[in-house]
């Protein structure tokens, strides 16, 4: 199977500017950035960024190379799609008057989100899962009407093994 | 101890051993200017911080020490900018300092301010804001490492003005500490093995050496691997140097104006040996068809650099000093001279080669104007073999480059990747205060000139006596000679004109020494005489031939093996 994107786990010193400097490096190289979600991590000297890259804009290998030379970058490990858990999470509010409101209700139950906020003429719901089955849910909940809509962008973790984990370490600068 | 933050600066780029900056005061740096009077740091006070940036570069590139500049903020940041991207892309570790607004009038369009760390980001090796002053000493000294390790590279250092004037507690660390910065220099020597073995087997193998040989100090190692295994070589631009010329396995420069010789060894060879070098387009023509049957080995101190533009059979990360002296190793292991393949027949093709195709021009007819060829090369003969010679961006750094005779490392002085006209002058400004006791010349085109030769006003009020050959052909030449061949000879915005300005009395303005020479006889003597001129700058104007072109010459984007040693002729295509 060909892949069309690549999850990359960076993390770096978590400094005034770094995201920027990511950032910048994938702008200016012209890699494709599909998503992009930044978080601090269990050690506050250091953030974690989840970049999901086009597979298509460029080589991986150079652009982990590329990202390898920011000084402030200290692990890059590349997650493989299928030896990996991604998760997303989407926000939206949908038009429900009294004669929808239980279609989506319905909706958003087989799909295993929840209902966050109610308002009179709308629901505000919450789902997280596969960024492929938040699209889904998204063509179905269009017709209703979207009155806004957030998505976060995917986090990943290497999927355990049954053994040694998954988190491949990009050779580099740290052993 | 208690010091000012501008105290620290300074003090920290004492302990750095900085001899020299460059720079020019204004409003946010001011601080930092007050405890340069009492400081043993020499300061060169430049007309435009352009020029700062360029004379660091040049000190840099003779010396191999990092160049300091230092600049206030906004407007001065900004004329930074080219130099720094400059010396980002031919790998010249620059150290640059910039006055920043106070810390609370940050983001908020006070005068003079910029982001300047923000507009830098993409042409440095790394930059840093300092927020607090106990943090200067930590950050030049990174600054300082991260220069000059690893392949080599600009760094600013970004200070708002009210962190100078704030006290802090002088600590300098012992060491760095870098936790994302660890650059490998060692080479993998199962790889070196394996280039050993594909050196040893190879029928028609050539050296291409880059930059980094120089940048890591590996000619002489170079000299001892190439005469262990007798493999030619190729320098380009930015190296210029690193092998002697005179040597019979010397090639000279390849890529788009390279000789024959070069261009057609890459082409046929069955192996590329890069050291430091990067495959740039100027070197590959169409990457396609560069070099077809050459395996290649790649040794670089940059990973991203391996693969970037041709997939290596053989990688290396690694130094260069270090990759060259485990082949010489590795070589001899597996016999040494004796073990490597006959290479008679591809020796005999080299030589053919040279033979039938050397760099050639016409002699100049009394009357005409100068060849710009013959003026270098002249000049080239009137020198100390060991002159350092810098050059602007165009035409006439093609014909430095090509008829020059460089036998030496660190003679040779020019922008490469960015291509920066301008240059000359306050690079070879540089050189000459790196190098004070060796003779520098600029080769310079009559437009770079125009746009840094302010400069020459800080040689002459700091007695830094370059002197500088004006190849005066009336145009942006080498936008001409693209107009002549590539659009049919519609001249659009290149002609400059041979006198406005006149350049003898502007260099007589700017308190240099001046001549202009018109006549093939006067080259000698005038070159001569500037020679003798070392109580201030020299300016020679040569008014040359305008329809000169550099050849040979692969036009952009186009195969190698199209190369063409005169118009239209192209000898590869007739083989």
């Amino acid at each position: 199977m060909a892949l069309t994107h690549h999850i990359l786990s960076v993390l770096v010193e978590n400094k005034a500017g770094v995201l920027a400097r990511v950032s910048g490096l994938f702008s200016r190289r012209g890699y494709n950035i599909e998503s992009l979600a930044v978080a601090p991590t269990d050690d506050e000297r250091f953030s974690r960024i989840t970049i999901v890259v086009d597979a298509e804009s460029a080589p991986i290998e150079q652009i982990t190379k590329q990202l390898f030379k920011l000084i402030n970058v200290i692990k890059i490990s590349e997650l493989t799609p299928s030896e990996a858990v991604e998760r997303e999470l989407m926000l939206a509010s949908v038009a429900a008057d009294a004669s929808t409101r239980s279609q989506v209700i319905e909706l958003v139950q087989v799909f295993e989100g929840k209902i966050v906020d109610v308002g009179a003429g709308a629901l505000t719901l919450m789902m997280v899962g596969m960024p492929s089955k938040l699209d889904d849910f998204e063509e179905l909940i269009r017709p209703f009407g979207i009155v806004e809509l957030q998505r976060t962008g995917r986090v990943a973790l290497p999927r355990l093994e049954r053994g040694a984990a998954r988190l491949r370490s990009v050779k580099g600068k740290v052993g | 101890m208690k010091l000012t933050g501008a105290q620290a600066l300074i003090k920290s780029l004492e302990m750095e051993n900085v001899e020299v900056m460059f720079g020019l005061p204004g409003g946010c740096i001011l601080p930092a200017y007050d405890p340069i009077i009492d400081s043993t740091i020499r300061h060169i006070l430049v007309r435009h911080e352009q020029g700062a940036g360029h004379m660091a570069e040049g000190y840099a590139h003779v010396t191999g020490r990092p160049g300091v500049a230092l600049v206030t903020s906004g407007p001065a940041a900004t004329n930074l900018v080219t130099p720094l991207c400059d010396a980002y892309m031919d790998s010249i570790p620059v150290v640059a300092i910039t006055g920043q607004v106070s810390r609370p009038a940050i983001g908020t369009d006070a005068f003079q301010e910029c982001d300047t760390v923000g507009i830098t980001r993409p042409v440095t090796k790394h930059n840093e804001l300092v927020m607090d002053p106990d943090e200067i000493p930590r950050i030049v000294r990174e600054a300082f490492h991260i220069a000059t390790t690893g392949r080599p590279g600009p760094v600013l250092i970004d200070v708002p003005k009210d962190v100078l004037q704030a006290e802090m507690t002088w600590n300098w660390p012992d060491s760095v500490d870098l936790p994302g910065y660890k650059p490998n220099t060692k080479p993998h020597p199962r790889m070196i093995k394996e280039a050993a073995r594909l050196i040893g087997e190879s029928r028609r193998p050539v050296f291409y050496i880059g930059g980094g040989i120089l940048k890591s100090r590996a000619a002489e190692p170079l000299r001892a691997l190439v005469e262990l295994t007798g493999i030619p070589v190729v320098t380009t631009l930015m190296a210029r140097g690193a092998f002697p010329d005179r040597h019979p396995l010397a090639l000279g420069m390849p890529g788009m104006h390279g000789n024959f010789t070069a261009v057609a060894a890459m082409q046929k060879a069955d192996l590329l040996i890069a050291l430091g070098a990067r495959f740039d387009d100027r070197v590959t023509g169409k990457v396609s068809t560069f070099a077809p049957d050459a395996k290649i080995i790649h040794a670089d101190i940059d990973p991203a650099e391996l693969g970037k533009v041709r997939r290596p059979d053989v990688p290396i990360v690694g130094e260069a000093r270090l990759v060259v002296e485990e082949l010489i190793r590795a070589v001899t292991d597996l016999g040494g001279a004796g073990a490597q393949a006959d290479r008679g027949p591809w020796l005999e093709q080299l030589r053919a080669w040279q033979a039938e195709y050397p760099l050639a021009y016409d002699e100049p007819l009394d009357g005409d104007n100068l060849k710009p060829q013959m003026v270098i090369e002249t000049l080239r003969d009137a020198c100390p073999e060991d002159t350092i010679v810098a050059s602007g961006v165009g035409q006439h750094q093609m014909w430095t480059s090509q008829y020059w005779k460089f036998d030496h490392p660190y003679t040779w002085v020019n922008s490469g990747g960015l291509g920066t006209m301008g240059f000359a002058v306050p690079a070879s400004i540089g050189a000459k205060v790196g190098c004070p006791d060796r003779m520098v010349w600029a080769v310079d085109g009559d437009g770079c000139f125009q746009m840094t030769a302010q400069e020459l006003v800080t040689a002459s009020s700091e007695r830094i006596p370059v002197k500088i050959a004006i190849l005066n052909n009336a145009y942006l030449g080498m936008v001409r000679q693209w107009q002549e061949m590539f659009y049919a000879e519609r001249y659009s915005e290149v002609y400059l004109s041979p006198d406005l300005p006149d350049y003898v009395k502007w260099a007589e303005a700017m308190g240099c020494a001046a001549f202009r020479v018109e006549t093939p006889s006067d080259v000698l003597p005038t070159i001569e005489k500037a020679n003798q001129i070392n109580d201030r700058p020299v300016v020679v104007e040569f008014r040359t031939d305008s329809e000169e072109k550099v050849f040979p010459m692969v036009a952009a984007g186009q195969s190698n093996d199209d190369i063409q040693t005169a118009v239209g002729v192209q000898p590869m295509k007739r083989a």
